[in-house]
């Protein structure tokens, strides 16, 4: 409902949001105006914020020292693949949950979501024990099913939440229609939930796509994706600020756009229901 | 054929028994109307029949054919829902064609069905759009035709008028049961509102917390209400029951006249009471006429243009022949 708000009002709501909003996109701002510094300017005090010679140098060496292209591809097969696995999975959990309830439901759920609450570092000692015991530490596929695991609940809960919202006597329609229950999910839920599927899918990307702690202790070389190309910089040879931002930067570009493009359909997806 | 029997058929949710065992036998090419108060348990009744709703125990027959554990596709029943639960990502086409994709049906018989449904209800310019372009109306004819192409053994109705407006209810109406009088498949049809029961089913099962309290014709539940219950929710208006010294009179512990078997005279009359509200629908009239030592007051049918008012004094007899008379338990007596 509209409500009357004065112009003074409106005038002071439009400053506290836009500060807000620079305050939590400083940082970021902060990473790319940094990769274009020397390193000496880099660490300046008092920092400079535009009025500096724009290089492209710490591009240019960071290109030269790692293959970023390797780290980005291991990015999108990491975090498109976990994403496609949890979504397969979590399409007839969710069905069931939504459509067929039985008593435990709500607990099962809650479950769930409470393994998001352990801290990783906790079962990390497992984990690490297991990748060893079958081989698979440093490998892509492994680091995908770690991923998917971890997300999975998330998936879950979300493609519940939209499920949720699609009426029930739909698909008994599709059943008496003589709809198997694959062509029942395939046919008729997914295709209207996709509004629903597409910021599930997109929200996942994203959480795998920047998810470091497991890719930061699971990888070395061959599986490492674009976090640890970044944390490749953090350490060595001590502190390059302007290169660590340069490999930050390019790091976080790929899914910077992706959200950008896609932040009406993120944004819609997670304020509310699915199809009315 | 579309020969439907239930035999101790019975429903439980939890503890609660929903359906008491009943027995029913549906014939083939009847229209049935399931009929009775909300949460008397007759769209339960539909979704047991449809295979939506498991039976706790007893057993369901498609023309002699064991169902009770079929899954609804093999029932070989097309429902149409009260919501009309139209696919709203498919065009009318495809939510046509989605029973017969599913039977594996090949493209020309599609087709040729789609076509032939269409013309029937009037959807040839409409198969193109989406469910959400569509009106009330269409949407339920859509999901008429998505019953119709499956050729189905019957047709389940779960109260399919209940979400249109007055006018387009009464067209629909009219074409449900040509639909029906054209086909001559088994109908069932689920409503709440005796009038859809009085002027489309063949046979009529009025049901009461799971029980069925008759099953008759429209005229026979009319003429010949078994009890009480069935008495006071066929006809409309309602037919007038009192019990007290006028039931004595005719020995029965309740009595029921239905509005129109009350003939106002000019004076004397069995009942005398002053006029209450009165509905001009211009063929009839419909006075609620209060009697003394009456609680509730009487409803009368006159003609269209009586000159009565508020507070006129009014004398009635009722039509000897057409007094139902109840005994204690509510049953008719014969």
């Amino acid at each position: 409902m509209a409500r009357a708000v004065s112009s003074r009002r409106k005038a002071i709501n439009t400053a506290v949001a836009w500060a807000i909003g620079l305050l939590i996109f400083f940082p970021i701002l902060w990473t790319i105006l940094t990769s274009f510094k020397t390193e000496a300017q880099a660490i300046a005090d008092p920092p400079i914020f535009l009025g500096f010679d724009w290089t492209l140098e710490n591009y240019r060496i960071v290109q030269e020292r790692s293959n970023y292209m390797r780290f980005l591809w291991n990015s999108v097969i990491i975090a498109g693949f976990s994403t496609i696995l949890g979504v397969i999975i979590a399409v007839p959990a969710a069905w069931s949950m939504a459509f067929v309830p039985s008593r435990r439901t709500k607990d099962i759920l809650l479950w769930m979501l409470s393994t998001k609450m352990l801290p990783a570092v906790g079962v990390l000692y497992p984990i690490y024990l297991i990748c060893i015991e079958l081989g698979v530490l440093d490998n892509r596929v492994a680091l995908v099913v770690i991923i998917m695991l971890i997300n999975l609940p998330i998936i879950v809960w979300m493609l519940y939440t939209y499920f949720r919202e699609i009426p029930g006597e739909i698909l008994e329609a599709a059943r008496m229609d003589g709809a198997s229950l694959r062509n029942e999910i395939l046919y008729v839920l997914t295709p209207m939930a996709v509004p629903g599927i597409a910021s599930t899918v997109l929200l996942n990307f994203i959480l795998a796509w920047n998810e470091a702690f497991w890719t930061l202790n699971l990888t070395a070389v061959n599986a490492a994706p674009l976090t640890a190309f970044i944390a490749s910089y953090s350490s060595p040879e001590g502190l390059f600020f302007a290169k660590l931002s340069a490999a930050s930067t390019m790091a976080i570009a790929p899914i910077l756009i992706l959200g950008w493009f896609s932040q009406k359909q993120l944004v819609r997806g997670l304020t509310f229901g699915a199809v009315k | 054929m579309g020969r439907i029997t239930l035999e101790k058929v019975q429903k439980k949710f939890g503890e609660t028994e929903v359906i008491p065992p009943l027995d029913l036998t549906i014939e083939d090419g009847e229209f049935v109307v399931f009929v009775g108060p909300s949460g008397c348990g007759k769209s339960t009744l539909l979704r047991l029949i449809a295979g939506l709703e498991d039976v706790s125990s007893g057993e369901i027959r498609i023309d002699g054919q064991p169902a009770t554990d079929l899954p609804p596709a093999k029932r070989g029943l097309a429902m149409v829902f009260q919501s009309y639960a139209l696919y709203p990502h498919m065009t009318v086409r495809k939510n046509i064609a989605f029973p017969m994709k599913m039977a594996g049906m090949d493209q020309a018989e599609q087709d040729r069905r789609i076509k032939k449904a269409a013309d029937a209800l009037n959807l040839t310019d409409y198969l193109d759009r989406r469910p959400g372009q569509l009106s009330g109306g269409q949407r339920q004819r859509v999901a008429i035709g998505r019953a119709i192409v499956r050729e189905p053994a019957a047709f389940l109705f779960d109260e399919p008028l209940s979400n249109l407006d007055a006018a387009l209810r009464v067209g629909m109406r009219l074409e449900i049961s040509e639909l029906h009088s054209r086909l001559e498949t088994t109908m069932i049809y689920v409503t709440h509102d005796q009038v859809e029961a009085m002027t489309m089913a063949d046979k009529i099962v009025v049901l009461r917390a799971g029980n069925i309290e008759q099953v008759g014709s429209p005229l026979e539940l009319y003429r010949e209400p078994r009890n009480v219950f069935v008495a006071g929710f066929i006809g409309s208006p309602k037919m007038n029951l009192m019990s007290g010294p006028a039931a004595q009179a005719h020995g029965a512990h309740t009595i029921g006249i239905r509005p129109e078997h009350l003939d106002v005279v000019e004076s004397g009359g069995t009942f005398s009471g002053k006029v209450g509200v009165s509905e001009h629908l211009g063929s009839d009239t419909f006075f609620h006429v209060h009697v003394d030592a009456m609680e509730e007051p009487m409803t009368v049918r006159a003609g269209g243009e009586v000159g009565l008012r508020h507070g006129d004094m009014i004398h009635l007899e009722p039509q000897a022949d057409k007094i139902h008379r109840f005994d204690e338990k509510g049953l008719r007596i014969a």
